[in-house]
């Protein structure tokens, strides 16, 4: 048995198949993967994302240590709550961990790292910390709760006091805001709109139930995967990991390259990637006809062979998309599924957007 | 607890089949292997006229999070395949031992019958894996 979140019992009294996930006894689905994944698309959906680790960092340098420390720069974040998607390299450049980084008052921020990375990432994040005087403060005590959908913000603001509620009626996009001893953020691993919560862990069973009487449907890590795969959003230890850099990730958008002095880990390697050009870059596939993609098939290209990092059935395609790490400049390319070659599109992520398809074919 | 009829034979494999009578079965996967591997969205049938001997790989199931083989539970010649799983994989879901049916075949060895399992001896099976 692996560690439960405080959600551990609302979970099995909601029918859910738990599964081991990076440790942890997680929901995989709660009867219907598929129809979990609609509910999202449609009206709303809740996850369990407590496995999640939240780390707080104080200090007087954090802004300086951070900047350091995280490939985009927190020298963007301009006021209290404004948060920041980011890696986290090694010294070659590779990626230790995806992350949100979200500013807090006087001096203060607060990462959000994922789970099955969480401990080598505190052990990297507090070895760096040190030089600079930063105390770093994991927060094992808060749950996290993502609910996301259309309908997402407004069941949200149906739970939660007035003065918050007219808050986050005006919080922008990847802007976070604190109130009623929440921390709610603006942000989410679906494509849709939507917070994620973050709520100490004796409250949050409660808010489960409170969002469930507001018709959020409860939705387990299969839809999340599916749902993120749709949106073209990475998966950290399928899509990208420590051999691989953002530019082979698609993600150099994250990367910050100016003001062109400030050094952070693995600038020094990705400068020269990025001026010779990688050589592999992660691209979206979209199969031409019925089967499904599977994380780990051959790609073959025109410019050579390549692998795909993660692919399922897109619900809301009712076809299969895998995102693929091949050579640069590939234009054609078929995926083997049991050893026999299959056509596909190159089709450039987002393949979901808004709840709607966007395949760029 | 999965539904696992009284009247039909099953593979340690989780494959059902049903005896039709003048040596033809119908044969599909149990709702214990439905069930474990969440919403189907593709299923890869066997061809017509092909040939099967026991074990034989006969086609595919693939759900949302995995894909399983589908294998021979006896010997035969393929007479006809479920098409309508070409449009509605999610037969097989909700109609296992129904609509969700794989494939008709023309028994080569009906004595194999005999070697399947039978309700109880399948129920040992599918328990033994939920634990």
């Amino acid at each position: 048995m692996g560690r439960q979140t405080p959600l551990y019992d609302s979970h099995v009294a909601s029918g859910a198949k738990m599964v081991d996930f990076a440790g942890w006894d997680m929901p995989i689905h709660y009867g219907s993967q598929l129809n979990e994944h609609r509910q999202v698309r449609e009206a709303a959906g809740m996850f369990d994302v407590s496995h999640m680790a939240v780390v707080d960092l104080a200090g007087a340098a954090t802004r300086d240590f951070l900047r350091h420390l995280l490939a985009n720069d927190v020298a963007k974040l301009k006021t209290t709550g404004a948060a920041l998607y980011t890696c986290m390299l090694n010294p070659a450049g590779g990626i230790k961990d995806d992350l949100i980084v979200y500013r807090r008052d006087d001096g203060a921020y607060r990462m959000v790292v994922n789970a099955g990375t969480r401990d080598k990432d505190v052990a990297w994040i507090t070895e760096h910390a040190a030089d600079y005087g930063v105390t770093v403060n994991e927060r094992p005590e808060l749950a996290m709760i993502a609910v996301q959908g259309p309908a997402a913000r407004e069941a949200v603001h149906g739970v939660v006091s007035d003065g918050l509620a007219a808050g986050l009626a005006d919080l922008k996009r990847f802007h976070a805001l604190a109130g009623d001893g929440l921390f709610v953020a603006r942000t989410g691993y679906t494509g849709e709109d939507g917070y994620e919560i973050i709520v100490p862990g004796d409250a949050a069973a409660d808010l489960w139930a409170r969002l469930a009487a507001r018709g959020v449907a409860p939705t387990g890590l299969g839809a999340r995967d599916t749902l993120r795969l749709e949106a073209g959003l990475n998966l950290y230890g399928s899509d990208m990991d420590e051999d691989t850099t953002p530019l082979e990730s698609g993600l150099g958008w994250t990367v910050a390259w100016e003001p062109a002095d400030r050094d952070f880990i693995g600038r020094e390697v990705l400068e020269s990637q990025r001026a010779a050009g990688p050589g592999r870059v992660l691209v979206g596939l979209v199969l031409d006809g019925r089967g499904v993609l599977r994380g780990h098939q051959k790609v073959l290209t025109d410019k050579g062979e390549g692998e795909t990092t993660s692919g399922s059935f897109a619900p809301t395609l009712e076809r299969s998309v895998a995102l693929a790490r091949v050579p640069a400049g590939t234009t054609s390319a078929r995926v083997e599924i049991r050893g026999r070659p299959h056509d596909v599109f190159i089709s450039r992520p987002p393949f979901v957007k808004n709840g709607q398809p966007n395949l760029q074919i | 607890m999965s539904d696992i009829p009284k009247d039909l034979r099953y593979s340690p494999s989780h494959e059902w089949v049903r005896d039709e009578g003048n040596g033809v079965v119908t044969l599909g996967i149990t709702d214990h292997a439905q069930e474990s591997l969440g919403d189907l969205v593709f299923v890869e049938l066997p061809e017509v006229g092909q040939s099967l001997a026991v074990g034989d790989e006969m086609g595919v199931v693939e759900s949302v999070k995995a894909a399983s083989d589908l294998f021979s539970p006896i010997s035969g010649e393929v007479l006809e395949v479920n098409e309508t799983l070409g449009d509605t994989p999610e037969a097989v879901n909700s109609d296992p031992y129904g609509d969700g049916w794989i494939a008709k075949v023309k028994l080569s060895i009906p004595t194999e019958l005999d070697d399947l399992l039978d309700a109880d001896a399948y129920t040992a099976v599918a328990e033994e894996e939920e634990d």
